[in-house]
């Protein structure tokens, strides 16, 4: 694979050394002199110098024959601007931007750059993961198939304490996938116990979450 | 009509003044406060006197924007000095809030000239003073 990377901070940097290790070709564009001349020592030929949002500089580096683009500036306008031309203009097939402010977010959806990685809003979710708001985990969205995994730790006195799953109520849309508990996990039937203390994973459709939720908290919090 | 213009530097500032007069409407945002003084520069008085209006904040923040009115804008100029962040901007004024009429200043002459293709109104100065020069050049030696 030829893969372009543009931007050679510390992302870059490692991803490109990372990926020329696993035998791929690999281009890295940096605009900064200082940082151009630091990483060349080490990816020498594999790295140029130059702004890697002017469309020159990109074909320079080869981006018509590139299988796929990574832009890891630390600007978001940058890494933008520099996908939406890798697959609207060259017709690259494959591109993945970084997004340094989770709120810019919303932008590469707009502009169809996907996916758009951010380390914030990743560390964030891992944040939600340990400090769960009633219990509650998102663990996989999927908004291009409209879908959503979902963990939730059963509480005692929810509805769903001590009831089987098919009497649940749960609406059309969702499903109970697994339930986890000290002894260990189980993809449960019907007629399975859930317990207080459990954890349930669900996929449902999007949207569905407050009303799936509101089962397995305590009727006390359901308004907070 | 309602102008919004995104970055009160020179060229900004320069349009925000000229369609006040002209008795538009016209809000200006703006990430450094102190970009006001360009709009108020030959003025007798401030430029929120005069009936303009100037919101603190970065192009790409979404709030900033909605509070400077571009929900309801009708024209949208983007003036920052980054030709990145004034092609995002444009097409987020465009695609987002479908805004009428969308006007980018974009200096480098490649990417004007593609986003053109695509549908965008941009503004290269670059080329208009190659264009202006080699007039110029061809004039003089006849």
């Amino acid at each position: 694979m030829y893969a372009l990377v543009v931007g050679a901070g510390k992302v870059g940097w490692n991803l490109a050394r990372e990926l020329i290790e696993k035998g791929h070709e690999i281009t890295i564009v940096e605009s900064s002199q200082r940082r151009y001349a630091t990483v060349e020592e080490e990816l020498e030929h594999a790295v140029q110098y130059g702004d890697g949002s002017e469309l020159w500089v990109l074909e320079r580096a080869g981006i018509e024959r590139a299988d796929m683009v990574i832009a890891v500036t630390g600007d978001d306008e940058d890494n933008l601007l520099i996908c939406q031309v890798a697959r609207e203009k060259y017709g690259v097939e494959r591109v993945i931007a970084r997004c340094n402010n989770p709120r810019n977010l919303a932008h590469f959806d707009l502009l169809g750059v996907k996916p758009a990685v951010s380390a914030t809003d990743l560390i964030l979710r891992l944040i939600e993961h340990e400090v769960p708001k009633y219990g509650l985990v998102h663990l996989l969205d999927l908004p291009q198939e409209r879908l959503e995994i979902i963990e939730l730790e059963v509480a005692t006195g929810s509805a769903a304490d001590g009831r089987m799953v098919k009497d649940l109520g749960l609406p059309d849309g969702s499903l109970v996938i697994s339930i986890l508990r000290e002894e260990g996990g189980l993809v449960p039937g019907g007629d399975s116990v859930i317990e207080a203390g459990d954890q349930v994973l669900l996929v449902l459709d999007m949207g569905l979450e407050a009303e799936v939720t509101r089962r397995f908290v305590p009727a006390t919090s359901e308004a907070a | 009509m309602f102008v919004l213009i995104v970055g009160a530097g020179r060229v900004g500032s320069a349009i925000a003044k000229t369609m006040l007069r002209d008795g538009h409407e016209v809000s200006v945002v703006d990430e450094d406060p102190e970009s006001i003084s360009l709009l108020e520069r030959g003025e007798n008085s401030g430029w929120e006197d005069l009936g303009g209006s100037f919101t603190v904040g970065t192009a790409l923040e979404v709030d900033a924007l909605i509070e400077a009115g571009i929900e309801r804008a009708d024209a949208f100029v983007a003036s920052t000095n980054g030709d990145n962040t004034n092609l995002v901007i444009a097409q987020i004024a465009q695609r987002r809030f479908n805004v009428e009429k969308v006007v980018v200043r974009v200096l480098d002459p490649l990417r004007a000239g593609w986003y053109r293709e695509q549908g965008l109104l941009t503004v290269c100065p670059t080329q208009v003073a190659i264009e202006m020069l080699e007039a110029a050049v061809r004039e003089e030696v006849g």
